[in-house]
């Protein structure tokens, strides 16, 4: 693409994104497709549109606010905004991006702080089981979030029909996940 | 012996401020075969060509180099001030020193320098020009209108108003086109057809027009001034001089489930039919793919009830050949429609429409006379939502362009639905007004200060359908993006415009140019708006870009300025800088081998087959040979040829050749 020829050095979040994941925040034209398809949109304080609104501006004032934003840790990553856009941007790479870079400098929102205690349990079940454990993930995101007594009630019929084993399910190539693990966390360093 | 004159242009400080113009002139002067080398401060000024044409005289000059601005420029000038003085106007060439040179370097010795070179290369061409004389071609004059929508039926118009003949073709059973299937007109609500029909009536009666419809161009030879059409007259399947068109038949066919077109599928006709009341010709056509008769063998319904015993089951199509002398496209273009849309529902919502679908519901001829009632159930929708830029403005979709007219008929569609059903809401979702023309902008603050209509400043991302209601989930950018859902009776999707059927084809059977989109290209988007590539065919209305109803009439009245232009002459003239294959002394005739590779790679048709016969008939030798009314002198051809037979007036092999060698030589 031609456009990476006339990069010029800037530290601004959308010259990281051109850089790193080759997405133009410029593109952006603001006609809020993205915003009008995406479903938690009612719950951002950002909308998706207002986020790349944020980021053409390249000032350091949004920069920050969009970093410390509620809304790049609520994106579910459905890209119904990605198959909307008629710019063809895409906005998830862009939300996880952001995820990345807000926790790398500290600047996590506080509402977000039980999103990314879930985020961690899930990848810690994945890491030790090499797949999904409902009850380490429960007991482990109610240690981290301190949620103690939520969805308490749930627990007695989902163990019932099953669906909360005690006992994780350990998968054969535990290895390769572990590899993986290490691969990609390797790279983010 | 060459006697060349040099004359050296200052161009006020434009040359001189970078380029040492009398060390030019001293150096230049010391060259073989120059006699004068002069410079001056305005050689294209009165006294700077009365300098040249006193030199020619005075020096008896045969060849003369004017080092100045860009060709394109003043070459003309230069050679028409050749021409007064008497010296063959082919004998005078350019030295571009402003464009090529001082415009683009600093001031210095190498500046002055390359400034001498080019000077050098030209003198060297022009001491191997020879004089050529302007080509002479003449002029039928009578014109080719395609397409008779409005733009065509004006072009036509104009044209035959200034005494010139006409032939129009459209490919539709009736003239009229777009503007007859819509309502009221932007920015005045004006009916449409009320203006439009007397237009479509004049063109039937005017002396000076031949109209053809339910016809389609077959083909199109030969070059401006006489171009060869052939026109393919679809059968009609009736005798038209004998109908009278007083309809019986298509009341009494019995085939009645054929989606109208002209209602835009919102409503039903017959296999034989008459396209709308006010058709012009007013006569109808049997469409051969959905009759009874065609199909099965039998009913010929049609033939028992009329009353004048018009039909004709087995007429064929006629193909009628016509010389042209200059050829008007109009063919207009079309809209995507609701199926285009997959977060729209692909079109299977019955209530999500087009824009020129509202228009047929509009439209007091159209299938509810004029009353807004949306098609699943026939009820009067009590919210409606109009989505502008639906397709337009789209990358992702493959149409990037903004279609123009939108904004425009959208603020009108929802005024329109406004004062029809005073109690509905209507919505429009929009992403920006464009309404640049006259009272244009009025017009849409009407709509939203009289007429109430809601304007939402976002793209719609889905519609879906709930309970009977179409759920419209679109978001206020205005308002960061919050989310906005409307639960709507109807959808009325402001498509984009796009390219009409058949447009490239067409493109492609004139050997005009089109773009990416398949809109037929310009020559010139700023100043040759009207023309094409290709010369004495030109372009009127939305078959260039989607444009409303007065751009297209400007344009159309623009092209027939050119036609009549063009048919004012008695013959052409036109620049002798062909390509020319030689020819010589029997039994060679020409060093050409007759290989006809150049005929595929020539982008204007222009090479033709030459064949030599001996007394009895026998071939002797076919070489190529090229039609000079239609060469424009690229030189392709030139290139490619493999024996080197062809050579280009003008710019011929050897004269590059001096042009090349004066650079690598020393002086």
């Amino acid at each position: 693409m031609s456009h990476t020829a006339t990069l010029t050095e800037k530290d601004t979040l959308a010259f990281h994104l051109e850089k790193n994941i080759d997405v133009l925040a410029r593109k952006c034209y603001q006609c809020g497709k993205c915003s009008a398809g995406c479903p938690v949109a009612g719950e951002m304080d950002f909308s998706p549109s207002m986020v790349m609104r944020l980021l053409q501006t390249e000032t350091p004032a949004n920069d920050e606010k969009t970093l410390r934003s509620y809304s790049i840790w609520l994106c579910l990553t459905c890209e119904m905004c990605l198959c909307r856009c008629p710019m063809e941007i895409d906005i998830p790479s862009v939300m996880d991006f952001l995820r990345q870079k807000s926790l790398k400098e500290k600047k996590v929102n506080p509402k977000a702080r039980r999103i990314i205690a879930f985020h961690k349990s899930f990848l810690n079940s994945i890491k030790y089981t090499g797949r999904l454990f409902e009850l380490g993930l429960t007991l482990d995101y109610k240690r981290r979030s301190l949620t103690l007594m939520q969805d308490v009630a749930l627990a007695p019929r989902m163990i019932s029909r099953g669906k909360l084993h005690f006992i994780p399910e350990i998968i054969k190539g535990r290895p390769q996940v572990a590899k993986i693990f290490k691969k990609t966390s390797k790279k983010e360093n | 012996m060459a006697r060349i004159g040099v004359f050296i242009c200052h161009c006020g400080e434009n040359i001189s401020a970078t380029v040492d113009c009398a060390k030019v002139a001293e150096t230049i002067g010391k060259l073989r075969h120059v006699v004068l080398s002069t410079e001056y401060k305005y050689m294209c000024s009165d006294p700077g060509q009365t300098l040249i044409k006193d030199a020619i005289k005075e020096y008896n000059l045969t060849g003369v180099v004017v080092s100045a601005c860009s060709p394109r420029m003043h070459e003309p000038t230069f050679r028409r001030a050749c021409a007064e003085a008497g010296l063959n106007p082919y004998m005078c060439e350019m030295a571009n020193l402003r464009e090529h040179c001082s415009w683009v370097h600093e001031k210095n010795d190498i500046t002055t320098e390359k400034a001498i070179d080019i000077v050098r290369t030209q003198v060297e061409k022009v001491k191997l020009n020879y004089a050529l004389q302007p080509i002479k071609v003449p002029v039928t004059r009578r014109a080719l209108v395609i397409g008779g929508g409005i733009a065509g039926i004006q072009a036509a118009l104009d044209i035959a108003n200034t005494g010139h003949r006409v032939v129009m073709v459209e490919r539709s059973p009736s003239i009229g086109g777009h503007m007859s299937q819509l309502s009221e007109t932007f920015p005045t609500l004006d009916c449409s057809q009320c203006i439009l029909t007397p237009r479509m009536v004049e063109v039937a009666q005017h002396p000076n027009i031949t109209l053809y419809t339910y016809a389609e161009v077959e083909s199109v030879e030969g070059f401006i001034g006489n171009f060869k059409v052939k026109i393919r007259k679809k059968a009609k399947s009736l005798d038209e001089k004998i109908c009278t068109g007083c309809g019986l038949c298509t009341t009494k066919c019995p085939q009645k489930k054929i989606p109208n077109e002209f209602e835009q599928g919102m409503g039903n006709r017959p296999a034989i039919y008459i396209p709308f009341p006010q058709a012009v010709p007013n006569k109808p056509v049997i469409d051969r793919e959905n009759c009874t008769y065609y199909i099965k063998g039998k009913c010929k319904v049609c033939e028992i009830v009329c009353p004048t015993k018009a039909i004709r089951f087995d007429q064929p199509d006629e193909i009628l050949d016509l010389d042209i002398g200059a050829i008007v496209i109009a063919t207009g273009f079309d809209v995507k429609h609701a199926d285009f849309f997959p977060e729209y529902g692909y079109g299977k919502y019955k209530d999500v429409i087009d824009g020129l679908q509202f228009e047929r519901l509009a439209s007091a001829s159209g299938p509810t006379s004029g009353a807004i009632l949306r098609p699943s159930d026939g009820q009067v929708p009590k919210n409606i939502v109009f989505v502008a830029c639906a397709g337009s403005r789209d990358p992702a979709k493959g149409i990037e362009y903004c279609s123009k007219i939108c904004c425009m008929y959208t603020a009108k569609h929802a005024m329109l639905y406004k004062h029809k059903v005073h109690e509905g809401k209507a919505y429009i979702f929009y992403m920006d007004i464009r309404a640049a023309g006259k009272n244009y902008e009025e017009f849409v603050r009407r709509a939203i200060e009289e007429d109430h209509v809601e304007y939402v400043r976002g793209r719609i991302s889905t519609i879906y359908e709930k309970n009977g209601k179409l759920i419209v989930k679109g978001a206020d950018t205005l308002l960061g993006g919050q989310p906005v859902e409307v639960e709507a009776d109807m959808v009325v999707l402001a498509t984009a415009g796009v390219a009409n059927s058949g447009a490239e084809e067409l493109a492609q059977k004139l050997h005009v140019s089109y773009d990416s989109h398949k809109f037929f290209a310009e020559a010139h988007p700023k100043l040759k708006p009207v023309e094409t590539n290709t010369a004495g065919i030109f372009l009127a209305g939305a078959c260039q870009n989607p444009k409303d109803i007065p751009d297209s009439v400007s344009q159309a009245s623009g092209a027939a300025v050119k036609v009549a232009g063009l048919f004012s002459q008695d013959e052409l003239t036109r620049e002798p800088l062909v390509a020319q294959v030689n020819r010589m002394a029997p039994p060679l005739y020409s060093t050409c081998v007759g290989c006809f590779l150049c005929q595929p790679v020539c982008p204007y048709q222009a090479i033709e087959r030459e064949e030599f016969k001996a007394r009895d008939g026998k071939l002797i030798k076919a070489v190529a040979k090229i039609n000079e009314g239609l060469c424009q002198g690229c030189g392709t051809c030139v290139a490619l040829c493999r024996s080197k037979s062809i050579d280009l007036h003008g710019y011929s092999n050897q004269q590059v050749y001096a042009e090349v060698m004066a650079l690598l030589n020393e002086y």
